[in-house]
C-alpha cells in the first residue's frame, strides 16, 4: 500500500479544496478586468489545483482527469485562441489584436477583446503548469519503474 | 487590408502556425505548413523592402494604440533588410529540413520540432521589425529559447550540453540587455526607440545612462558572440541537427549585430561620446583578434562543422571591424557582410548537411574521396569556400573589399592587414577539406555514398548561388547595405 493511501487528512482535505481552487482560478480569470488578477495568475492557480490531486492521489489518477495528449491539445489552443482573435481584428479593418473594432462600441470592444485573450492566456498557462508538472513527475516514475 | 497589415502579418504568420505545427502531430503536415508559411514571410519580406525603397519608412500600430505608448512596429530601410535576409534563409532551410531532420530528429519530435523552428524565426523577425525596446527582449527571448530547444534536438548527446551552455550564456546576455533597457526607462520613461533615441541626448551621458550603455553593449556583444564572449558558440553549432546549424549561424547572430546597430546608432545615436570610445577603443581592436584568432583556430579543428563555426566567429569579426570604425565605408562593409555571409556559411551548413546525410559524420578524415563521390556537393563546398576566403567574384570578396577601403580610408594600415591575413588564414582551412575531399583517395571501408538528395542539394545551392551572384550583382547587397549604413549615420533613409 503506497504510503499516502495512509494520510486520510490529507486526501479528504484535498478532496474538500480543489473545487474550490479551481472556482477561485475562475473568479480571478473572470475578474482579473475589474480587480486584481488576469490569465496568467488564474491558469497558475487553475494548474496548481491538478498538482495538488497528482501529488495527494498520484499521476496515474490525475493522468486520467487530464490525460497528457488531450492538454497538449489544450495548450495550443489557448495561444491560437489570443493570436486568433488578434487576426479576427484584423479582418474587421483595424489592426493586428485591435479590440476597438470587435463590437460596434470600442469600449465593448476593449472588453469582450481582453476577455478572450485573457482566457486564452489562462487556457495555456494552466495546461503548460500541468504539462511541466507531468513531464518531471512521469520521468521520476519512469526512472522509478526501470530501477 | 493585407497589404496595410504586412508587417505584422510578417510576424503573426509564423507565429499562428507554430501551435498549428503541434497540432498537426504528422511531421510531413507540419514541414509542409512550416514550408509554406516561411515562404509567405518571405514574399512578405520583398514587398516590404521593396515599399521601404519606394517611399521611406513604415510605421505600424500593434492595436491600435499610438506610439510611444503602444508597441510600434517600424521598419525601415535597415531592418527591412534584416527581414529579408532572415526570412529567405527561413525559407531555404525549411525547404531542404524535410530529408535532413527526418534522419537526425526522433520521428515523435517532428512536429515539435517545426514548432520550434517557426517560434525561432518569429522571434527572430520579431527582433528585427520592432520598434519597441522591451518587445525586442521579448522576441529575443522567443527566439532564444526555442533555438535552445532545436540545438538540443541534435543527435550527439553532447548537443544536450551545448544548448544548456548556450542557455546559461544566452540568458546572461538577454538579461543585461533587459537591465540596460530598464535603465533607459528609469531614466526617459520611454519604450519607443525612436521616441528613445529624441529624448536621450537632451538628458546627457550620465551614470545610469552609461550604465544601460554598458550593459546592453556586452548583453549585445555576448549575443552576438564577439571575441572573447564566443565560447557558448562553437559546440552549439557543432552539435545542433545540421539544418539548425544552417539557420542560426546564418540569422541568429546577424540579427544580435542588427540589435547593437540599432541601440548604438538610433538610440544612442552616433554623436553619443562613449559609444564612439566604445567603438574605437574596444569594438575594432577586439573584432581584428577575433578575425585572426579564430581563424587559426578554425585550422586546427577535425571537425569541418565546428571549423565553420569558428570561421563564423572570425567572419563576425569582419562585421564588427567595419561596425566598429562608425563611418558611412565601415557600416556599409558590416551590413554588406552581414548579409554576404548570412548567403555563403548557410550554404557551407547545407553542403555540410547533405555530407552528414549521406556519410553520418563531419569529421574531417572521413570526407576522404568524397569529391569523386559526391561531386556536385563537393563542388558546391569549393565555390562556399572561396566566398568565405574572399576570391574576387564572390560575395565575400565585395564585402571585404569595401571593409578593406574602409580601412585605409581611416588610416588604420594594421586593420587593412588584418584583414587581408584572415582571408589567407581561410585559405588554410578551406584547403585542408579541399586537399581531403579531392585529393586522398576513399578508404576501402568507407561506406558507398552518392550524391545527396535532390531535395537537399537544390536549397543548398540556391545559397551557394547566391553568393556568387551577389559578388557579381550587387546593388542588393552593397546598394542596400549603404542605404542603411547612411540612414543609420543621421542621412536620409
Amino acid at each position: 500500500m503506497p504510503m499516502i493511501q495512509r494520510h486520510s487528512i490529507l486526501r479528504v482535505t484535498t478532496k474538500l479544496l480543489t473545487p474550490f481552487i479551481l472556482m477561485f482560478a475562475l473568479y480571478v480569470q473572470f475578474h482579473g478586468d475589474f480587480g486584481p488578477g488576469g490569465g496568467f495568475q488564474a491558469g497558475v492557480i487553475f494548474g496548481a489545483g491538478f498538482i495538488l490531486y497528482a501529488l495527494i492521489y498520484g499521476i496515474e489518477a490525475a493522468e486520467k482527469v487530464a490525460p497528457p495528449g488531450i492538454i497538449r491539445v489544450v495548450m495550443t489552443l489557448g495561444l491560437l485562441l489570443y493570436i486568433g482573435v488578434g487576426y479576427f481584428g484584423m479582418f474587421l479593418g483595424g489592426a493586428f489584436l485591435d479590440y476597438n473594432v470587435l463590437r460596434q462600441d470600442p469600449v465593448q470592444g476593449q472588453h469582450l477583446g481582453i476577455t478572450l485573450v485573457e482566457l486564452g492566456v489562462g487556457t495555456t498557462v494552466a495546461a503548460t503548469m500541468i504539462t511541466i508538472f507531468f513531464s518531471f513527475a512521469g520521468r521520476m516514475r519512469r526512472a522509478g519503474r526501470s530501477g | 487590408m493585407i497589404a496595410a497589415n504586412l508587417p505584422a502579418l510578417q510576424i503573426v504568420l509564423p507565429l499562428i502556425a507554430a501551435p498549428l505545427c503541434l497540432l498537426l502531430r504528422r511531421g510531413n503536415l507540419a514541414w509542409a505548413l512550416a514550408l509554406f508559411v516561411s515562404l509567405a514571410a518571405f514574399a512578405i519580406a520583398v514587398a516590404l523592402l521593396t515599399q521601404v525603397l519606394d517611399s521611406g519608412a513604415i510605421s505600424y500600430e500593434l492595436g491600435g494604440w499610438a506610439p510611444p505608448w503602444g508597441i510600434e512596429y517600424r521598419v525601415d530601410v535597415l531592418n527591412a533588410f534584416v527581414l529579408l535576409i532572415v526570412a529567405a534563409i527561413g525559407a531555404v532551410v525549411l525547404a531542404y529540413a524535410r530529408r535532413s531532420v527526418a534522419q537526425e530528429v526522433p520521428t515523435s519530435q517532428h512536429s515539435g520540432f517545426y514548432t520550434a523552428f517557426l517560434l525561432c524565426l518569429t522571434g527572430l523577425l520579431g527582433v528585427a521589425i520592432t520598434g519597441d525596446a522591451f518587445n525586442l527582449f521579448v522576441f529575443l527571448e522567443i527566439s532564444s529559447l526555442s533555438s535552445y530547444v532545436l540545438i538540443s534536438m541534435g543527435r550527439d548527446r553532447r548537443a544536450l550540453t551545448a544548448a544548456f551552455q548556450y542557455l546559461v550564456m544566452g540568458t546572461i546576455g538577454a538579461t543585461f540587455i533587459v537591465i540596460g533597457i530598464g535603465l533607459l526607462y528609469m531614466s526617459t520613461g520611454t519604450l519607443n526607440m525612436a521616441d528613445l533615441g529624441a529624448r536621450l541626448p537632451a538628458i546627457g551621458a550620465n551614470r545610469t545612462v552609461l550604465a544601460a550603455f554598458a550593459f546592453l553593449t556586452v548583453g549585445a556583444t555576448i549575443k552576438l558572440a564577439l571575441f572573447p564572449l564566443h565560447f557558448w558558440l562553437p559546440n552549439a553549432y557543432a552539435y545542433a541537427p545540421s539544418a539548425v546549424t544552417a539557420f542560426l549561424a546564418s540569422t541568429a547572430t546577424k540579427v544580435s549585430i542588427y540589435i547593437l546597430l540599432r541601440f548604438f546608432f538610433t538610440v544612442f545615436g552616433p554623436t553619443f561620446e562613449a559609444e564612439e570610445i566604445t567603438l574605437n577603443n574596444l569594438v575594432v581592436p577586439l573584432a581584428t583578434i577575433a578575425v585572426l584568432v579564430c581563424s587559426t583556430v578554425a585550422i586546427y579543428q577535425g571537425n569541418v562543422k565546428r571549423m565553420l563555426a569558428y570561421s563564423s566567429i572570425a567572419q563576425i569579426g569582419y562585421m564588427m571591424i567595419g561596425i566598429g570604425f562608425g563611418t558611412v565605408t565601415g557600416l556599409t562593409a558590416g551590413i554588406a557582410h552581414l548579409f554576404n555571409h548570412a548567403v555563403t556559411k548557410g550554404g557551407l551548413f547545407l553542403v555540410l548537411g547533405c555530407i552528414v546525410w549521406r556519410i553520418g559524420s563531419c569529421r574531417l578524415g572521413d570526407l576522404a574521396g568524397l569529391g569523386r563521390r559526391m561531386p556536385l556537393t563537393m563542388f558546391a563546398f569549393v565555390l562556399g569556400g572561396l566566398s568565405l576566403i574572399g576570391v574576387p567574384l564572390t560575395a565575400g570578396f565585395v564585402s571585404k573589399w569595401v571593409l578593406v577601403q574602409a580601412a585605409i580610408e581611416q588610416g588604420n594600415w594594421l586593420v587593412a592587414v588584418a584583414i587581408l591575413a584572415g582571408s589567407l588564414l581561410a585559405l588554410i582551412y578551406v584547403w585542408r577539406v579541399v586537399e581531403v575531399a579531392y585529393l586522398r583517395p576513399a578508404p576501402d571501408s568507407a561506406p558507398e555514398a552518392a550524391e545527396a538528395p535532390w531535395s537537399m542539394l537544390i536549397p543548398a545551392w540556391i545559397l551557394i548561388g547566391a553568393s556568387i551572384y551577389f559578388g557579381v550583382e550587387t546593388s542588393l547587397s552593397l546598394g542596400v547595405a549603404e542605404a542603411a549604413a547612411r540612414f543609420l549615420l543621421g542621412g536620409a533613409g
